[in-house]
């Protein structure tokens, strides 16, 4: 599509979306971590109550997550999705798959460049063998989880200070991770852990992107951007980050260099933008943004679900990465000249950070609020959040913007029940922060388009900078995904 | 609510006192604005913050009650309030906060025991 | 209610009415605001 000056807007050629089922790291959360260190009865517990890698496989909203089922279609299931468990769906999806702790676990020592992983013989045998059969997982990936420790090395490393042990479901210990440095706080065991489990998600949703038809390869990727909220990096420089080329080269993109792009849960959003304007602008061809899975948020709301009497949710690692490229004429554009942003001198009050996200860069186009099929906003499954009393985060974001259609009269107040109905979708994200935002939407959104199913999808995402107690801002970033005009032809 | 965020009115109230103090809260829910409310006045209902069993008996309304509504200026209201007052169900948060003043409103164990 | 003179503690979420947009209701009413916390719980 040809913008105002002569040159093309990008488009989003494929998306991968990726969950790793690891219940036996839920005790590293940040949450599950901090009670468990005050009761540490509270890991009994927790552990009596993890899910089976079935009852992750078979739980519809992961289903939806991968690509097997729309996301219209979870109104149709009654809830709770958790009783509702899908026959005949397998781990694969269209978008990705769902992988078990057995196989994740051992790929994380693959991933392990400075020998921080140490797994147990046995379980490095069977991990090799399960992962033998993965199409996406290479030779290279198993010669180095090798053959693993000794019960008697790996107790003696255990003992190690500093070092923490790695469990699966069960309770039993598959390896450790060691600390990487005696002093510095930025290299704990801990820390390592989250950031391998950044690099080897987003490794993975990589090699699974470029798995698919119409990605461009591997080894002509320029430029990768990282959108995760994580942190890597040591004592001089905690944040340096650049872990999206830490995975990128592990995934074949030898081309490349790359940078992660720091927003908050915004980070998605803004680098689709960024990474389109890099395309646009003939800087690169190929651009591909990838966010691999928060650690910190595993089992964020295990109290709440322990008193619901419901299995702790939060137990899913999830990543995304998106290919960008030059427009082709078949693919969906992402339209540069219709994103929203907050500004910092806007209020931070929801309805006026919508009016800037959503209404003010719709109306540069004469668009109507109305005249974009779906909007994809905070998707976290509300299953997740209401049974630990967090309410139902895609219904309240869709009741505010349904709002501003009603004070723009484009529908009348009797019709805001529906609007998320019409215009939205039930939430379906695990609540793994930055890629729930809008983006587990686009990979279903670009099939639709390319079925001629819908025009325009917006993406609106929200960053709560708060958070980080240097502003009391909230951010807000948006952009609209339309039908590539040319495929009508 | 938030465990520092507990600490952080706990050291507010003993650095100000609790003269002309009043707790203003902005949860989309009614389950929510009532644990908030509760948690100021008498403690945190999840016992698992630093104000549990602490009862600041601090006044707190939710934005959207009317007494607070008649006491801001129209024009701000609609500035910084606007549409959130349909958004939101104004009503089950009036009648939740109602409840935590009135004494009668219980915590049901699901409450978010905050980050 | 006046609000005049009193020193308010604004406890917002962010998908709610978040502090700061509390904080400028209470300042045009006369009050100040002694304390600010935004609730954000994914």
């Amino acid at each position: 599509m040809v913008a105002q000056n002569g040159d093309c807007f990008p488009v989003v050629k494929a998306v991968s979306n990726v969950l790793f089922h690891v219940p036996g790291l839920v005790r590293h959360g940040s949450k599950p971590s901090r009670e468990i260190a005050k009761r540490p009865e509270l890991g009994d517990q927790l552990a009596a109550r993890l899910r089976s890698y079935d009852q992750a496989v078979s739980y519809p909203p992961h289903q939806v997550y991968i690509g097997n089922l729309r996301p219209e279609a979870l109104w149709n299931i009654p809830r709770p999705w958790q009783g509702h468990a899908l026959e005949g769906l397998d781990r694969r999806g269209r978008f990705g798959e769902i992988m078990p702790e057995e196989e994740f676990v051992g790929l994380l020592k693959a991933f392990d460049e400075f020998d921080l992983v140490v797994l147990d013989g046995g379980f490095a045998a069977d991990s090799k063998a399960r992962l033998r059969e993965h199409p996406l997982v290479e030779s290279a990936d198993i010669e180095r989880i090798g053959a693993g420790a000794s019960s008697a090395d790996l107790d003696r490393i255990l003992r190690e200070p500093g070092g923490l042990a790695l469990r699966l479901r069960d309770g039993g210990v598959a390896g450790a991770v060691r600390r990487g440095h005696e002093e510095d706080p930025n290299l704990t065991a801990e820390l390592l852990l989250e950031n391998l489990s950044v690099k080897a998600t987003a490794a993975m949703a990589l090699r699974q992107v470029f798995a698919q038809p119409g990605a461009c390869a591997a080894a002509d990727v320029e430029y990768l951007l990282g959108c995760g909220e994580e942190a890597s990096g040591d004592r001089y420089q905690r944040g340096g980050g650049s872990l999206a080329k830490a995975a990128g080269a592990q995934a074949g993109c030898t081309g490349a260099t790359g940078g992660d792009l720091k927003a908050y849960c915004c980070a998605p959003v803004h680098a689709m933008a960024v990474g389109g304007a890099m395309v646009r602008s003939g800087l690169f061809q190929n651009v591909v943004v990838v966010g691999g899975g928060s650690m910190a948020k595993l089992g964020m709301k295990f109290q709440g679900h322990l008193r619901s009497g419901i299995p702790v949710m939060e137990d899913v690692l999830a990543a995304t990465a998106i290919v960008l490229g030059p427009d082709d004429g078949v693919n969906p554009v992402l339209r540069l000249d219709l994103a929203g942003r907050h500004p910092a001198g806007a209020s931070s009050a929801p309805h006026i950070m919508a009016q800037h996200m959503v209404q003010i860069p719709l109306e540069r186009a004469g668009l109507r609020i109305s005249d974009v099929d779906k909007y994809a906003l905070e998707l976290h499954d509300p299953e997740v959040t209401e049974t630990a009393g967090s309410g139902n985060v895609p219904h309240n974001n869709y009741r505010i913007l349904g709002s501003l259609a009603v004070v723009k009269g484009e529908i009348g107040r009797e019709d805001l029940s529906e609007f998320e109905r019409t215009h939205g979708m039930p939430g379906f994200s695990p609540t793994q922060g930055h890629i729930a935002a809008s983006v587990p939407f686009l990979g279903h959104a670009r099939e639709m388009m390319l079925a001629g199913e819908i025009e325009r999808a917006m993406f609106v995402a929200k960053g709560s900078l708060f958070l980080g107690q240097m502003t009391q801002l909230s951010d807000g970033m948006s952009i609209l995904l339309e039908r590539n005009p040319r495929s009508r032809d | 609510m938030d465990l520092d965020g507990q600490e952080r009115i706990q050291r507010v109230v003993d650095q100000n006192g609790g003269e002309d103090l009043v707790v203003v809260v902005g949860p989309p829910d009614a389950e929510t604005s009532a644990m908030y409310a509760e948690t100021v006045t008498r403690g945190d209902p999840t016992y698992a913050g630093p104000l549990a069993g602490v009862s600041l008996g601090l006044p707190v309304f939710h934005m959207l009650e009317e007494a607070i509504k008649e006491a801001i200026p129209e024009d701000v209201w609609a500035a910084e309030i606007g549409a959130m007052e349909f958004a939101l169900d104004a009503e089950a948060i009036r009648a939740s906060m109602q409840a935590v003043r009135d004494g009668g409103w219980e915590y049901t164990g699901r409450g978010s025991a905050g980050a | 209610m006046d609000l005049t003179g009193k020193r308010v503690i604004a406890i917002g979420e962010r998908d709610g009415i978040p502090a700061p947009a509390i904080a400028a209701c209470m300042r045009s009413a006369g009050a100040e605001v002694v304390l600010m916390e935004t609730e954000c719980f994914v």
